[in-house]
């Protein structure tokens, strides 16, 4: 096998001059015939000739050594210190709609615990008939359900508030990964203890040293929250809160209690650090949103994008990417390749499901010219996603949260990108 | 008719039952006991419900916080590089770029006491005496001037104390204050008239870019080689000493670590962090790793000759604070002796 081959992303410089190449030579050239037989073709190949590797090589599977820039991502200078911190999903390489454990982001606020099954124990206690302690064991023994959801950290897009900063689309929307999940309902568990008329409220509680813990009103308890152990079918990663998570459908990523190990029914709000301090939202006059749990409908084209630059010049284009909505399911998308002048209906690749991705396309001719891209999502109670002007004249700059503005990036003439902000 | 009718009512019944009642009972767990609760039901509402019995005054605070939280919020919580700041901020909410602290915003301080007591210090969680918790919570009121340097803090004055941003808070109001995002048919063509970047990520270049990742990458694999060559001769001690070393012991040691890895890293790619790096810390000079900034009492004992025997270090792991007076490492010491013997070893599989 050829050393070329086995090179990933060229560098920036290696990009420029061989996108220059391609330009020219795809100029009129529709299926250009080759000047020259195939190598790869006329010639017979290793992988053609002797044997690949037997099974059991690896015993669980990683992705091949080709793809191993398809990786989460950290912004260093975010945070303090990598314990309690974010990184990212490489959403712009990730295609269909399901992220794989293996590369959706992370957030840990005291570090990702290792706890066995063996020693886990959940507790519903307050204002409950019963106090009840359950074992992992216990869990699988109630009727179990299968559900796809997105789980977006509140500060996705955080960082571009007051202007386009991080030239990426893992690093301005990454904050996000959507899998499916088997686990057991909350209101089951809850009606296992008996919730007392006067209890309000569950204030759910994980078992790191961060002591995360979040109020939910009892209402979204009761409705379509999940207590989880499985995603996408193998139990969950460490990193995602192993053996037992929990999973509030639609509502921001904080919630989603990782190694929850109680849930307290209660008459009112707790107003834990990570529901005061933290996952409040700061308007222009200086006071905060509190409780600000949904996350609002919100879409970003995945490529093209920084870095997922155009590489093949003029010609057919596949500009894609993904759209979602805490309020419900997304019934449309439109991309826009003038900076918002004009839209056209994207093309969903399947119908929208409530609070999850859903993937959308838009098959292109590019004619090699500039392009300002945009993606605007519609979800089922009508919400338009709204541009950054929209949203800063309504919140200000200082919201750090909740930042579901359009996106843009302009894709220039050699089909490189950036994270632009336009008028 | 059937000719069976008990059997039909019979599996009349079966269905029905096989259709989950609302409210069915599955008799799964068990209840939970009273100690249990208590060990966990820790959270403190604003209205003090959960807030155990105890006190604490600013002087006591001030010592506490600057043995246990200093070294990341700074001796006035004025915070250590990106570590929270505790104190200051007052009136810059609404500022372009607003600073975030207990006085200037968190509006309850049950939220502050329940947070200490749970939650810190970082990597050493619900290690604190509840009067102390008390005693740092008072001094965190005086650092933001809410309360004087006479003041202690009760379970019986807490909820007097009024936190300046108390009132700075709305339930969230995106439906009625963004009601005109729900406009179901946008506009789709001539949306407006012309289109200009006003900003581009590029002039910033804050972004840790693939590409020139790689590129850097390609670099310093270079240097790398070079310093792994004149380094060779550590590293065949080091792993000539690891093989001599216990490998359960080793394997403990790194459990025990855990409880020093938010300040202290190992290995190949250690960094210095809110400790040094530790690799060959063993055997080293005390004070004596590269580019970290020591306590003067660390400093002190460097002059002094400290070296880092086995002996030396079990004996300051065992009390920090009282083998080395004003050492900067906020950390209570570990109380098995085995745990220390463990670690150590630990230590030495990094060389040393």
């Amino acid at each position: 096998m050829s050393e070329n081959s086995r090179e990933k992303a060229p560098s920036r410089r290696q990009f420029l001059s061989g996108a220059a190449a391609v330009g020219v030579g795809a100029v009129g050239a529709g299926a250009a015939r080759a000047a020259d037989p195939d190598p790869l073709i006329t010639q017979v190949q290793e992988w053609a000739q002797a044997t690949g590797e037997g099974v059991d090589a690896t015993p669980y599977g990683l992705p091949i050594q080709f793809e191993d820039d398809v990786v989460r991502r950290n912004v260093e200078w975010l945070t303090a210190d990598t314990i309690s911190s974010i990184n990212f999903t490489p959403i712009h390489a990730l295609d269909g709609t399901i992220t794989p454990q293996g590369c959706a982001f992370e957030r840990h606020h005291s570090g990702a615990i290792e706890l066995s099954k063996a020693d886990y124990r959940l507790m519903i206690n307050g204002l409950v008939d019963t106090p009840l302690v359950f074992t992992y064991e216990d869990l699988e023994r109630f009727p179990r359900e299968n559900r796809v959801y997105f789980c977006e950290c509140a500060a996705n897009t955080g960082m571009e508030w007051a202007g386009a900063q991080l030239n990426g689309a893992q690093f301005t929307h990454g904050m996000i990964h959507n899998m499916e999940y088997s686990g057991v309902s909350l209101r089951t568990l809850l009606e296992e203890a008996g919730v007392k008329p006067e209890g309000k409220w569950v204030y759910v509680e994980g078992a790191d040293a961060s002591s995360n813990g979040r109020s939910i009103p009892l209402e979204k308890a009761m409705d379509d929250v999940l207590v989880a152990f499985k995603a996408n079918g193998e139990a969950l990663r460490k990193e995602h809160g192993y053996p037992v998570r929990l999973v509030v459908p639609g509502w921001e990523g904080n919630m989603w209690v990782k190694w929850l190990r109680r849930v307290e029914v209660t008459e009112m709000a707790i107003e834990s650090r990570e529901e005061t301090s933290k996952y409040t939202d700061t308007l222009e006059d200086g006071t905060s949103r509190k409780w600000t749990w949904v996350m609002d409908a919100k879409s970003v084209v995945t490529s093209p994008s920084p870095q997922a630059p155009i590489k093949h010049g003029p010609g057919p284009l596949v500009i894609t990417g993904l759209a979602w909505s805490g309020r419900g399911s997304i019934t449309g998308v439109d991309v826009s390749v003038d900076g918002g002048k004009n839209w056209i209906p994207a093309r969903l690749a399947a119908p929208g499901t409530d609070k999850a991705l859903t993937r959308f396309y838009l098959d292109y001719n590019w004619d090699g010219s500039e392009m300002l891209l945009q993606a605007r999502a519609k979800d089922s109670t009508g919400y338009v996603q709204p541009s950054k002007a929209q949203l800063r004249e309504v919140r200000g700059e200082n919201s750090i949260y909740h930042n579901n503005c359009i996106q843009t990036w302009w894709i220039k003439e050699t089909g490189e990108a950036e994270n632009v902000e336009v008028s | 008719m059937s000719k069976y009718p008990e059997l039909l009512a019979a599996s009349a019944l079966a269905l029905c039952l096989a259709v989950p009642a609302h409210a069915e009972k599955f008799g799964l767990g068990r209840p939970a006991l009273s100690e249990e609760i208590a060990a966990w039901d820790l959270d403190v509402a604003p209205d003090g419900t959960g807030l155990p019995e105890g006190s604490g005054d600013v002087f006591t605070g001030e010592e506490v916080f600057a043995e246990q939280c200093a070294i990341c919020h700074g001796d006035f919580a004025e915070g250590v590089d990106n570590w929270p700041k505790l104190a200051g901020g007052e009136g810059t909410l609404s500022d372009k770029d607003p600073l975030k602290t207990v006085g200037s915003y968190w509006p309850y301080l049950s939220t502050v006491w329940d947070y200490v007591n749970r939650s810190m210090p970082f990597g050493n969680a619900q290690s604190l005496e509840t009067d102390d918790v008390y005693a740092m919570v008072a001094y965190i009121l005086y650092s933001n001037d809410i309360v004087d340097d006479e003041f202690t803090l009760s379970h019986e004055n807490f909820l007097e104390v009024e936190m300046p941003n108390a009132a700075g808070f709305i339930v969230d109001d995106r439906e009625t204050a963004e009601a005109h995002f729900w406009t179901s048919k946008p506009c789709m063509t001539d949306c407006k008239e012309s289109v200009e970047i006003t900003m581009r990520a590029a002039v910033l270049d804050v972004t840790p870019e693939e590409t020139a990742a790689k590129a850097t990458e390609a670099q310093p694999s270079v240097q790398e080689a070079s310093v792994e060559v004149e380094e060779k001769p550590a590293e065949a001690t080091a792993v000539e000493q690891t093989a001599a070393l216990d490998p359960e012991m080793i394997e403990s040691g790194k459990k025990v670590f855990k409880k020093c890895q938010s300040c202290h890293q190992v290995g190949e790619s250690a960094k210095h962090r809110t400790g040094p790096a530790l690799n060959g810390i063993i055997g080293a000079n005390a004070g004596a790793v590269e580019g970290f900034k020591y306590s003067k009492a660390m400093k002190a004992a460097a002059d002094d000759g400290l070296v880092w025997t086995d002996e030396e270090m079990a004996a300051f792991l065992a009390k920090p604070k009282a083998y080395m007076k004003g050492t900067r490492m906020s950390f209570a010491g570990l109380k098995k002796e085995d745990d220390i013997q463990a670690v150590i070893v630990y230590l030495k599989s990094f060389g040393g």
